[in-house]
């Protein structure tokens, strides 16, 4: 039990590098990224492309991919993202849903159906444990997956609190007219923070094809894992979103323990009475077209 | 030499022209005043300078540069600085980094955290409060702080003292007095005459879009200005030929 709860935590380490930049967007943007995931694949596809190609390792090939990411969020913003967001919430869900569609089709168009992993090109740290007391076992990769995501969202948590950047993108997600009014490029701002989600996107990548296999069609599971972990934490805080990530690894690991197929049901379950808890405590189904049949008192 | 001179200028909320044809110049270190009714036009005569709302014809020449076209970030940038209606600060964020994160736009001048916070005493004990949990004279304080940061040559204060306890309007009016002392130019919306003759060098008066009354406060008497407040006095003498 307590090992399942620990490989869930550590599982959610994962999910909570996925979720982050997801999280990110819409904390400042308020768009939620369809094509989070297939971005993820893409990083993960570009970090093994280099590895395979220059030989050298997928940590060295992320610090080319993760600045070709990063101009990648810019471009996106400037060229896609930020035309949709002046059409309405529904036109960035539909933009991204198509960049998701053209990432997917291109990347099965240039490395076809078969399945890539970066777990050879990492030696003996994809399966290499520590052993505590009690028989509770912990992935090396599994734990520097983990780091890796709380380095991260202290690291972004600290750039928006400190950061003249930080400081501008939190004021443009609060208020975008207010921050023109103080100076800020509000479009600039934006395209940042693009930026950033996508570096954090590229890392994400390429832990995935670290800790398993890869194909053009793998991103929509990301998205799907990625936007539970962000729902269940609450929408587009980073400390929610870690803690909503190692809920639902917790939850899948859990679930997997009653029934090989409660890992997805578990994690999906959990998801689901999140959701419901908050429609409720919103006042969902409210009672009051009830009260309003109910006979009135004369005055 | 005029910091800003608007020319002819029109803006709209739809089909509804809320400002129509307003033409006025404020010299460096004026305070003009502009008064007038609810649905005057004020409000959206300031956002069209601060270029928060576009102007549907017309100039706003700022330092002699026409900016018209100038997007609000620039304009913050080249020295104009709106307090606007409400305050809107960052609630979320405390009083420092609402004062901060308009200290980027990297103009030179004499505000700064430190000055700010010196000029404004009743924001020194709550730089670490969020914006959301402060009272509406100390929101109002920290709005007209957040625009010195970006260090203006021109400050455009939309309604001052509104929905402000009495207490916390003198609090806010004694230290725009050390922002006046400064030599700023600022244009003033405020709905209280009895202030706004103190405080202001000039006073326009608008009805319905248009500036009806204009001149140096010394030499308007306050019922030539109520008169035109409530659209009584067409035709006056300092009436503008709108």
């Amino acid at each position: 039990m307590i090992d399942q709860i620990v490989q869930g935590v550590l599982l959610g380490g994962y999910y909570a590098l996925v979720a982050c930049g997801l999280s990110f967007m819409y904390g400042v943007m308020r768009i939620i990224n369809l094509a989070h995931g297939s971005l993820a694949i893409l990083a993960a596809f570009l970090v093994w492309y280099i590895a395979e190609h220059l030989g050298v390792s997928p940590f060295i090939a992320l610090l080319i991919v993760v600045p070709i990411m990063a101009a990648l969020g810019w471009i996106l913003q400037r060229t896609v993202l930020d035309r949709s967001l002046r059409s309405g919430p529904l036109t960035p869900l539909l933009s991204t849903f198509g960049i998701a569609i053209i990432i997917d089709n291109l990347l099965f168009e240039r490395f076809g159906a078969d399945t890539r992993s970066l777990a050879p090109d990492i030696g003996d740290l994809s399966y290499k444990s520590w052993t505590l007391p009690g028989g509770v076992t912990v992935g090396q990769l599994g734990l520097l997956t983990l780091g890796t995501a709380v380095v991260l969202i202290v690291g972004l948590q600290l750039f928006l609190k400190y950061a003249p950047l930080g400081r501008a993108i939190r004021a443009t997600a609060e208020d975008p007219d207010t921050a023109e009014l103080m100076g800020i490029n509000s479009r600039s701002v934006y395209a940042a923070a693009a930026a950033i989600a996508l570096a954090t996107v590229a890392i994400a990548g390429a832990f995935l094809g670290m800790r398993s296999t890869f194909d053009a069609y793998s991103g929509g599971a990301q998205l799907i894992f990625a936007f539970e972990a962000v729902v269940i934490g609450g929408t587009g805080s980073l400390w929610g979103t870690l803690l909503g990530a190692i809920a639902l690894g917790v939850a899948q690991n859990l679930g997997a323990q009653v029934n090989p197929r409660g890992f997805l049901i578990a994690g999906h379950l959990l998801f689901f009475c999140v959701l419901a808890v908050r429609f409720f405590a919103a006042g969902g189904f409210s009672l009051g077209w009830l009260k309003a049949l109910r006979p009135r008192q004369p005055a | 030499m005029s910091v800003l001179s608007v020319e002819a200028l029109d803006a709209r909320h739809g089909l509804l022209k809320a400002v129509r044809g307003v033409s006025f110049t404020v010299p460096q270190g004026e305070i003009l005043a502009l008064v007038g009714a609810n649905g005057a036009g004020k409000t959206t005569l300031l956002r069209t300078i601060a270029g928060a709302h576009k102007a549907s014809s017309g100039k706003v020449i700022f330092d002699g540069t026409d900016v018209s076209n100038v997007p609000a970030n620039k304009r913050t940038r080249a020295g104009i600085a709106l307090v606007p209606e409400g305050r809107r600060l960052f609630g979320e964020m405390t009083v420092e980094e609402n004062l901060l994160v308009a200290g980027r736009t990297g103009r030179k001048g004499p505000w700064n955290f430190t000055t700010v916070l010196e000029a404004f005493p009743m924001l020194q004990p709550l730089a670490q409060r969020k914006g959301n949990d402060l009272s509406g004279g100390q929101q109002q304080a920290t709005a007209i702080g957040r625009a010195l940061m970006t260090n203006p040559r021109l400050l455009l204060i939309d309604e001052l003292s509104l929905g402000l306890s009495p207490v916390a309007v003198n609090a806010v009016y004694e230290s725009l007095q050390t922002v006046i002392a400064s030599g700023a130019t600022i244009v003033l919306v405020e709905q209280d005459l009895s202030r706004v003759l103190r405080v202001s060098t000039r006073i326009a008066c608008m009805l319905e879009g248009r500036i009806m009354l204009e001149g140096r406060t010394s030499d308007l008497t306050k019922e030539q200005i109520t008169d035109s407040y409530f659209g009584l006095r067409r035709g006056a003498a300092h009436e503008v030929d709108a």
